[in-house]
């Protein structure tokens, strides 16, 4: 297996102002299924050409393992990207597009055919070798794109936005099938995406970027849990933040002392609290809170909450919001082991 | 029932149009003597014929020529078309407008008045009188067709498919095999059919810059019929229209019955 490391890499198209990517710097350990995550624009399709080989940076480097492939033309990279479209050619039959990449290396029909029927099966395309591109759904189209580039067992795959172009229920089913296929194969690969819940779902370790740069690297309940910012927790849904400082385990802000969870250094920073994660009821580090509105969200109801002048968002079960009432008066929780301290400003 | 009739009708009509003027061609290459006003001709013979494919008569060797010429023209015309329709079917670039301008001018500008400054170079380049000299100056005319097809060609083509082929492991030469062609055949198949046609159906242009030297079919019908030989005229003039008719039959299919694969293979 091969890691894919990326070092200060950076692209600008001409005529553009601002790089499209700069200075990047990633690590894909070999074997994982890592997510670029990152809002649209963000550069992630621009650095998948560069790992791809489609387009040349302008500076900075790429290596698997410890081999630089900057230089290598696209075809003797060992790294092979499905693109958003699923891009089959229209031309050859569903077996054809499959087995493109070994009949490009040179091997007989009689070797590349059983090779196909395998990865068909594992794609459940099983007997749709046959039909053309445009006679399949484009759930097929993409699973078949997929198969055709893991016939290849290349070094490192790389998936943009394997997701976006599906209806929402063939999502799942997708989902799946690529974290099989990956667990199964074990290939290093690099998913791009601008969907924070499709990168939770897919990925062991997920990449943020977040203004060209990587904002934050790691497990996805980090993401959540323990952000590296504020950008980074606004991204992922966080929405409180209370400016204040930190002694010796006592947070002072806008609510008066909040107690923290042990092991956090003293200093000023923000607080944050995910929405989800603040109680209603009696409990530890507890305020009085007026219900500012409630609106519901289908699988949720979100709260506004105002306490001691600053205000809260909280997200509840539809069932906790049936016994709020607007206007009126609640006790909320602060659970100690739900705050998290970030730097200010960041 | 009734639209079935008019269609029977419509493609009778269109067969007599196309096929009348043709008829007295193939009437006067077999007769012997035909004298107005007589309906038909008082005796046959195949004396036209036997002169016509017979070595002396030098029909065959321009036959040859002829095809030579166009099937040179149209070959360099996609040398030439391919990439430039590729340019101005895919991409955008300063001077664009500018450089399709200058492509097409040649389609624009009458073919006389391209002729003589033409061969006022040619003269001095030593291309005047050499076959090679009417292929470059029938590519005047053809590359503008070419370039033209294969820039709508190009317009429909997504080049991610190239990139995607490049990245499942394809040489760029392998790409062009095996993504790209397949994909702009038909258009391709289109555009060299009409280079074809063009190039072999130029007059003005070979008899200035072959200057007599180079005889290709239109050149030798133009002679015979002049010199009143009306048999000899049918029989060539028929031979002149037989590639045309091929080619059509031959492409036809291609044309029209693969455009369902063409539109596949090409961006909505």
């Amino acid at each position: 297996m091969t890691s894919l490391s990326l070092s200060g890499l950076t692209k600008r198209y001409a005529g553009a102002g601002q790089a499209a990517v700069h200075a990047l710097d990633l690590f894909v350990e070999s074997g994982s299924l890592t997510a670029l995550l990152g809002p649209s624009g963000s550069g992630k399709t621009t650095t998948m050409k560069l790992v791809a080989g489609l387009i040349a940076p302008d500076a900075g480097d790429i290596r698997l393992d410890d081999l630089s492939v900057r230089d290598l033309a696209p075809e003797r990279r060992g790294i092979a990207m499905v693109f958003q479209n699923p891009l089959l050619f229209p031309h050859l039959t569903v077996a054809g597009n499959v087995g493109f990449g070994l009949r490009m290396r040179g091997l007989p029909a009689d070797q590349i055919r059983p090779e196909v029927a395998m990865m068909l099966d594992r794609v459940r395309l099983t007997g749709f070798g046959d039909r053309r591109p445009a006679q399949l759904s484009g759930g097929q189209q993409q699973r078949a794109a997929l198969a055709r580039a893991l016939i290849l067992r290349p070094q490192v795959l790389l998936l943009d936005e394997p997701l976006s172009s599906l209806d929402p229920g063939l999502r799942d089913e997708m989902r799946q099938l690529i974290r099989d296929l990956q667990r199964e194969t074990g290939i290093t690969t690099l998913v791009v995406t601008h969907d924070q819940t499709e990168a939770v779902a897919l990925a062991d370790t997920i990449a943020l970027l977040l203004d060209g740069r990587i904002a934050q690297t790691g497990p996805p309940e980090t993401f959540y849990q323990r952000p590296a910012s504020q950008a980074v927790a606004r991204f992922f849904g966080g929405v409180n933040f209370f400016p204040g400082n930190a002694r010796n385990g006592v947070f002072d802000c806008a609510f008066g002392p909040l107690h923290l969870p042990p092991g956090i250094a003293d200093r000023a920073g923000l607080l944050t609290i995910r929405p989800e994660a603040l109680r209603f009821g009696p409990g530890p580090n507890q305020r009085t809170a007026r219900i500012a509105a409630i609106t519901f969200l289908g699988t949720q109801s979100r709260i506004d909450l105002s306490v001691a002048g600053a205000s809260l968002q909280a997200l509840v079960a539809p069932d906790t919001a049936r016994f709020l009432t607007a206007g009126s008066e609640v006790a909320i929780a602060f659970p100690p082991e739900s705050l998290w301290l970030l730097p200010s400003g960041g | 029932m009734r639209a079935d009739r008019l269609r029977l009708l419509a493609v009778l009509a269109l067969a007599l149009w196309m096929i009348l003027p043709i008829l007295p061609l193939a009437v006067w290459s077999f007769a012997y003597g035909w004298r107005f006003p007589d309906l038909l001709p008082q005796d046959w013979s195949l004396r036209a014929w036997s002169f016509a494919l017979s070595g002396q008569s030098g029909i065959l060797e321009s036959f040859a020529l002829t095809t030579l010429i166009a099937l040179a023209t149209t070959f360099l015309s996609a040398l030439i078309g391919v990439p430039a329709g590729r340019a101005l079917g895919l991409y955008r670039f300063r001077g664009k407008g500018l450089v399709t301008l200058l492509f097409l001018a040649p389609a624009v500008v009458p073919g006389i008045a391209i002729t003589f400054g033409l061969h006022g170079i040619f003269l001095r380049l030593g291309l005047a009188g050499t076959v090679t000299g009417v292929i470059l100056a029938h590519l005047v005319p053809v590359v503008p067709y070419m370039t033209l097809v294969m820039a709508a060609v190009f317009s429909r083509f997504d080049p991610d498919l190239e990139a995607q082929a490049r990245s499942l492991g394809a040489t760029p030469w392998q790409t062009f095999r095996a993504v790209t062609l397949p994909a702009i055949l038909p258009g391709l198949l289109t555009a060299a059919l009409f280079a074809f046609l063009v190039s072999w159906s130029q007059y003005l242009l070979t008899l200035a810059i072959g200057g007599g030297r180079v005889q290709t079919l239109p050149l030798l019908l133009f002679s015979f019929a002049s010199a009143g030989r009306n048999d000899i005229t049918g029989a060539v003039g028929l031979l002149y229209i037989l590639p045309g008719l091929m080619v059509l039959i031959l492409t036809a299919r291609q044309v029209t019955g693969r455009g369902a694969a063409l539109a596949g293979g090409l961006r909505p």
